[in-house]
Formats: structure tokens, C-alpha cells, sequence
């Protein structure tokens, strides 16, 4: 089982680097009026036939033999369902994928939100070649982070370089 | 974005980026598979990543791979140092980190305690 919603997005986002995506984007929302809180993780990776889609969606989809996606699908969805939320898969051969889960807030099964900071810190510097979008609005926070950005301004200093990795761990940390 | 900070960094790295690119002289590969992420590897690769930045080890990559096939051993990390046969360290942990990367990255002899 994953502990917290933070470990949850490290496991679906590195789905889509396994897929090869190139762009990853990560929402993190929470809407003050109704208490749901929303998770979309959308990919440019190669994509899955409606098959696939269907199969990696059920946790008896065997770990056997090939199967490149692990058990982090059927938890997400097992997770958003028992806690009053929703859970829906979109993906097309060549189209990327896109996971979009809600919870409601207030369900006492909720899992702890536990650290995205660190989430998006190892996922930015340990994918040095894949663009990610964060966004974080939850509970009056608000946080964005386009990596693409980031390296724009960087010139080619990848994100991986000490001194990259250190003032990030530091932007983070002020700013989320 | 701090852009003044940006600029800064920049100019001190881009000096060692084209060395860096060339050769790599150490890799470290995180298991960030179901189980490994489960079983807390993130805070093993955060560890590690916070080291390399710390201890400015330029020639040094971290990164990850998706399942190992050995969950019991999770978090699990190999290390590559050039020249040298791989090590597979199990059953990592923040603390065990630390010491991979004193005793192994930075004065190559490996763990032997944490290998598998």
C-alpha cells in the first residue's frame, strides 16, 4: 500500500517516464466549497490501445510476465474509490495518457497528503530530459513550477548539477 | 524564479557541464518501482540527490528505474562506477545512503554489509 497521495504521484509519473514521456504535467487542486481534492497527471508518452487501458486498471492484470506497469494504477484507483472519489484513465496509442482522481477531503480513510515537495524535487532532478508542470493548489497554497522554464534560464546546465540540485532544494523549500 | 540566483549558478556550473557530459564517473540507479516507492525509496534517491548537491559531486548521476523484481530487497540501488563491476545494495535506507556515498561514491570501496 502506498502511505500517503505524494507517494501515489511518485508511482503514476514514473509510469509515464517508463512510457517516455517528454512532458509531464501534475495538478494538485483542492476546491475550498465542495472538499474535493482533484489529482490529474497527464503524459506525452507512447500511450496505451483501450485494452491496455482497461487492463492496467485491475489489480489481477498479472505482474507475470511483461507487464511494464506495476500495481500503482489499480492502488490510486482503489485508493480514490474507497475514500468517496472518482477515478478515470484516458490514453490512446501515440496520444499520452492522462489520470484524473478525486477524493473527498473529509472521508476519515483519506490518506495523508504526505511530502510533494519531495515527490517533485527527486522527479525534477532525477529526469533531467523530461519537462514536468506542477501545480499545487491546496489549502490557500499555490505553487507552480514549469521546469521547461527552468532550463531555459539554466542554458544548458542540466537540472541534475549539484549546484541546480541544491538551489532547488532550496526554492522548494521556501515556496511549497 | 530567483533569476539573479539563476544567473549565478550558472556561470560557476558551465564550466564542468562539458566534463560532466563527457563521462560521468559514478551512477547511481534508484528501484522507484510500486514496491520500491512503497517500501521508501524516494527518501533513499532524495538522500542521494541531496548529497551529490551537498558535497558537490559533479561527476556523479543519480537517477531511477522502474521495478527490480525483487521486492523482499526493496528499496534496492545500484551503483556503476567506471571501470568496476556494478554493486546492488538492498534494503536502503536514508542513513545507509549516507554511508554509500562517504564510503563508496566518494572513496570507492563499496558496502559490503548493504550488498546483495
Amino acid at each position: 500500500m502506498m502511505e500517503d497521495i505524494s507517494s501515489h504521484i511518485m508511482d503514476i509519473v514514473m509510469n509515464s517516464v517508463t512510457a517516455e514521456a517528454k512532458h509531464i504535467s501534475v495538478v494538485i487542486e483542492k476546491d475550498p466549497r465542495t472538499s474535493i481534492l482533484g489529482l490529474t497527471i497527464a503524459d506525452d508518452g507512447v500511450g496505451m490501445d483501450s485494452e491496455t487501458a482497461q487492463k492496467v486498471q485491475d489489480p489481477f492484470f498479472s505482474t507475470k510476465t511483461g507487464r511494464k506497469v506495476g500495481l500503482g494504477i489499480p492502488l490510486l484507483k482503489g485508493t480514490a474509490e474507497t475514500t468517496g472519489g472518482s477515478f478515470e484513465l484516458t490514453s490512446a496509442k501515440g496520444a499520452g495518457t492522462t489520470i484524473r482522481a478525486t477524493f473527498d477531503s473529509r472521508h476519515p480513510d483519506l490518506p495523508p497528503m504526505g511530502n510533494v515537495r519531495d515527490t517533485f524535487f527527486v522527479l525534477i532532478v532525477s529526469h533531467p530530459d523530461v519537462d514536468f508542470n506542477f501545480h499545487y493548489f491546496v489549502d490557500g497554497k499555490n505553487f507552480t513550477l514549469d521546469t521547461g522554464e527552468l532550463k531555459r534560464e539554466l542554458d544548458g546546465v542540466p537540472v541534475n548539477h549539484p549546484e541546480v540540485i541544491s538551489f532547488l532544494s532550496k526554492y522548494l523549500d521556501e515556496h511549497l | 524564479m530567483n533569476l539573479e540566483e539563476l544567473k549565478k549558478i550558472r556561470e560557476k556550473a558551465q564550466k564542468d557541464v562539458e566534463l560532466r557530459q563527457k563521462q560521468s564517473r559514478v551512477r547511481i540507479v534508484v528501484g522507484m518501482g510500486t514496491s520500491g516507492i512503497a517500501a521508501g525509496a524516494r527518501d533513499v534517491l532524495k538522500t542521494f540527490v541531496e548529497e551529490v548537491g551537498k558535497r558537490n559531486l559533479a561527476d556523479v548521476i543519480v537517477t531511477q528505474t522502474g521495478e527490480k523484481g525483487l521486492a523482499s530487497q526493496e528499496p534496492m540501488v545500484e551503483v556503476f562506477e567506471e571501470g568496476k563491476p556494478a554493486v546492488v545494495y538492498g534494503n536502503m535506507s536514508p542513513e545507509k545512503a549516507k554511508r554509500v556515498v562517504v564510503e563508496h561514491v566518494v572513496n570507492g570501496h563499496p558496502v559490503s554489509e548493504f550488498a546483495i
